[in-house]
């Protein structure tokens, strides 16, 4: 049986960093899939890039959860998509999980999907977010970043995944 | 590199039973991933279970959760709760028959020294006016090893159905 879901590269911060780079992301499989577990120095908005890419193309629809009310938005033409546009905080861990279908095709452009958790016990969100990189490129590199001048803190971790259909 | 998402365990009822746990979870695994399609035996369209890690029942849980009812989208908040409450995650007995939620509960870094935030994402769907969806984001908070996780609570004294299947997956990060 063809090998599936393997862990590509993973990252723990053994200090705090202004971001996160998984480089040279093999074009072997189908899908890819990054989980993220996460606290920032200072509160703020982590959004991911590909292929350092900063033309301002990306676009998202969320859906967002904030313990009171249900929420939808949507943001365009930016310079990378958002793990939802909201902060991380820096008192508790928080996790998204983004899959990345076909990845590695030069004939789509690139959708995603972001499952994102962070309750912080009387705070928090919960979000899902649909993403579109208007581009045909295969996926070679994926950043992490925050949307503000802080740092992720020590211990925060991810992990690219690869999912292969055949 | 090896192919990871392995399944730990599998518990599929061929009797109805109040809770189900599994016990003994390996620390070799990075995440945890519980899939579940799940049946109660409460009187309702809509039912419910919760899930707590390693038998603590202390008030050490909270969630964040979202809700789509097929009418209505809302948000609540739980605090300091003894257990993960999403709500809406089972079928009740006078839904239609032979349908089952689908559940999928994410818990990442289970082995790490540190709080443990939980990803929750359950539908059921019933063509009927109870059919709901729900996503939740979890913390338990305490950063003991998960060892093992209970899936018990469901109301009125009711228990998972027969055919309630529940499958503990493993993945690996290295």
């Amino acid at each position: 049986m063809p090998a599936t879901y393997e862990p590509i590269a993973t990252t723990t911060l053994s200090s705090a960093a202004s971001s996160i780079t998984f480089s040279s992301i093999p074009g072997t499989y189908t899908d890819l899939k990054l989980v993220l577990v996460v606290k920032m120095t200072a509160n703020t908005g982590v959004y991911l890039r590909y292929n350092n890419n900063t033309a301002s193309t990306y676009s998202q629809t969320e859906i967002w959860g904030d313990g009171a009310t249900a929420i939808s938005q949507r943001a365009s033409d930016t310079a990378g998509f958002s793990l939802g546009n909201v902060a991380f905080q820096n008192t508790q861990w928080g996790m998204a999980n983004v899959d990345i279908f076909s990845y590695s095709s030069t004939s789509v452009n690139k959708t995603a999907l972001v499952e994102r958790a962070d309750d912080k016990n009387g705070s928090g969100n919960v979000m899902r977010v649909v993403s579109l990189w208007p581009n045909t490129s295969a996926i070679t590199r994926i950043d992490l970043i925050n949307q503000a001048a802080t740092t992720f803190t020590a211990g925060t971790t991810a992990t690219i995944y690869g999912i292969k259909a055949a | 590199m090896a192919n990871t998402y392995v399944l730990i365990s599998s518990n599929t009822l061929g009797s109805a039973a109040s809770s189900v746990t599994f016990s003994s979870i390996p620390s070799t695994y990075t995440d945890l991933c519980l899939k579940i399609s799940a049946r109660t035996t409460e009187a309702n369209n809509d039912s419910s279970f919760n899930v707590t890690f390693n038998g603590v029942t202390t008030t050490t849980y909270s969630r964040t959760r979202l809700r789509g009812t097929g009418s209505v989208a809302s948000s609540s908040r739980l605090s300091n709760a003894t257990s993960i409450d999403t709500g809406d995650n089972a079928t009740g007995s006078t839904a239609t028959s032979n349908t089952f939620s689908n559940v999928e509960i994410y818990i990442p870094s289970y082995t790490a020294n540190q709080n443990k935030p939980v990803s929750l994402f359950n539908v059921l769907e019933n063509n009927s006016t109870a059919a709901n969806m729900n996503t939740a984001a979890g913390l338990w908070t305490n950063t003991s090893v998960i060892t093992s996780i209970t899936l018990d609570g469901i109301p009125a004294s009711g228990q998972f159905a027969s055919g309630s299947s529940f499958f503990l997956y493993g993945i690996k990060n290295s």
